[in-house]
């Protein structure tokens, strides 16, 4: 399996993303460039965590706006696999292929902490190796991570299995009803705040984000 | 027709629904505890002050109004959008 992980001006879990997919997981990985990404070889592509263009006017938005992006639209209405990691989340959302906003924080601060999460719907290209139900614990690190819609797109979402993750425990970010992934309705496409390969490694403290990679090789070989 | 340069304001807030934590610390933190009872709301926003080449206001506007649309300056889901043209 072949994976592109996007790297834009101001992007900073490229590298990380990278490594956790060589040398945690033995996967082919390239790191592009944006101005230089070609959809063609590539079954999965990543968008990494950062401050994509600095977050001006709001993370992700000018991202979006990329050439880059517009290949990484057009993977995913092909059904490859695509996840969007914090700031790869916004620029999901940005792009239109997920709904909703994340705004800020309402703590108003920058929240860095390991999170309790619960996978709601494992029928994803990024949960399918794991329970409906099970537990992870992966660390968050943002500003404006609160995933915001209106009560009755919060309703469809819900009805609609398009919500992949939820925190439990604690919502230090104030997010509606403590979501924190949400799916496209293909479920190939999958936007989170928590940071995988901040979670990939023994040694960094925990390695519950590798069941995410791992189920994109599994969703890839079905 | 020659066209005019027209100085228009680009204020993107979140909705009301959708809380404002920043407008809120303002209005608690700095307004009530400094005594001014008389604000009983803050809601905070961003500002972009452009200038637009058009050949009158009505088309300024509408071609802000129409960018603001197109690149997605704001996303609907959350935020209001308010244009104006300043005198």
């Amino acid at each position: 399996m072949k994976v592109a992980v996007i790297q834009f001006p101001g992007s900073n879990c490229d590298r990380d993303t990278v490594h956790v997919l060589k040398n945690a997981l033995g996967l082919d990985a390239d790191l592009v460039w944006h101005n230089e990404f070609n959809s063609g070889p590539y079954d999965a592509v990543i968008l990494p965590g950062g401050f994509s263009f600095g977050d001006h006017l709001r993370g992700g938005i000018i991202a979006a706006h990329s050439p880059a992006t517009e290949t990484v639209v057009e993977i995913a209405n092909e059904g490859r696999p695509v996840l969007g990691i914090c700031n790869g989340f916004q620029t999901l959302i940005e792009a239109g292929l997920l709904p909703g906003a994340l705004l800020r924080n309402t703590c108003l601060k920058f929240v860095c902490k390991w999170m309790n999460l619960q996978v709601e719907n494992n029928n994803t290209a990024f949960t399918c190796s794991l329970k409906k139900g099970s537990k992870l614990r992966i660390p968050i690190a943002h500003n404006e991570g609160r995933f915001y819609a209106e009560e009755e797109i919060l309703d469809r979402l819900e009805s609609g299995e398009r919500v992949a993750m939820r925190y439990v425990d604690d919502n230090p970010t104030g997010t509606s009803r403590g979501i924190t992934g949400i799916v496209n309705e293909k479920g190939n496409v999958l936007g989170m705040m928590p940071h995988p390969e901040r979670a990939s490694d023994l040694s960094l403290g925990g390695t519950d984000g590798l069941k995410i990679f791992e189920s994109m090789v599994e969703w890839a070989r079905c | 027709m020659v066209n005019q340069v027209f100085s228009i304001e680009i204020v993107i807030s979140n909705k009301p629904q959708a809380r404002d934590p920043e407008g809120e610390t303002i209005l608690r933190d700095l307004f009530h505890k400094g005594g001014v009872t008389s604000v009983k709301e803050v809601r905070t926003g961003k500002l972009l002050a452009v200038k637009v080449e058009a050949a009158n206001e009505e088309e300024a506007r509408n071609k802000v109004v129409s960018m603001c649309n197109d690149l997605r300056i704001y996303n609907p889901v959350a935020h209001s959008l308010n244009v104006r043209v300043r005198a």
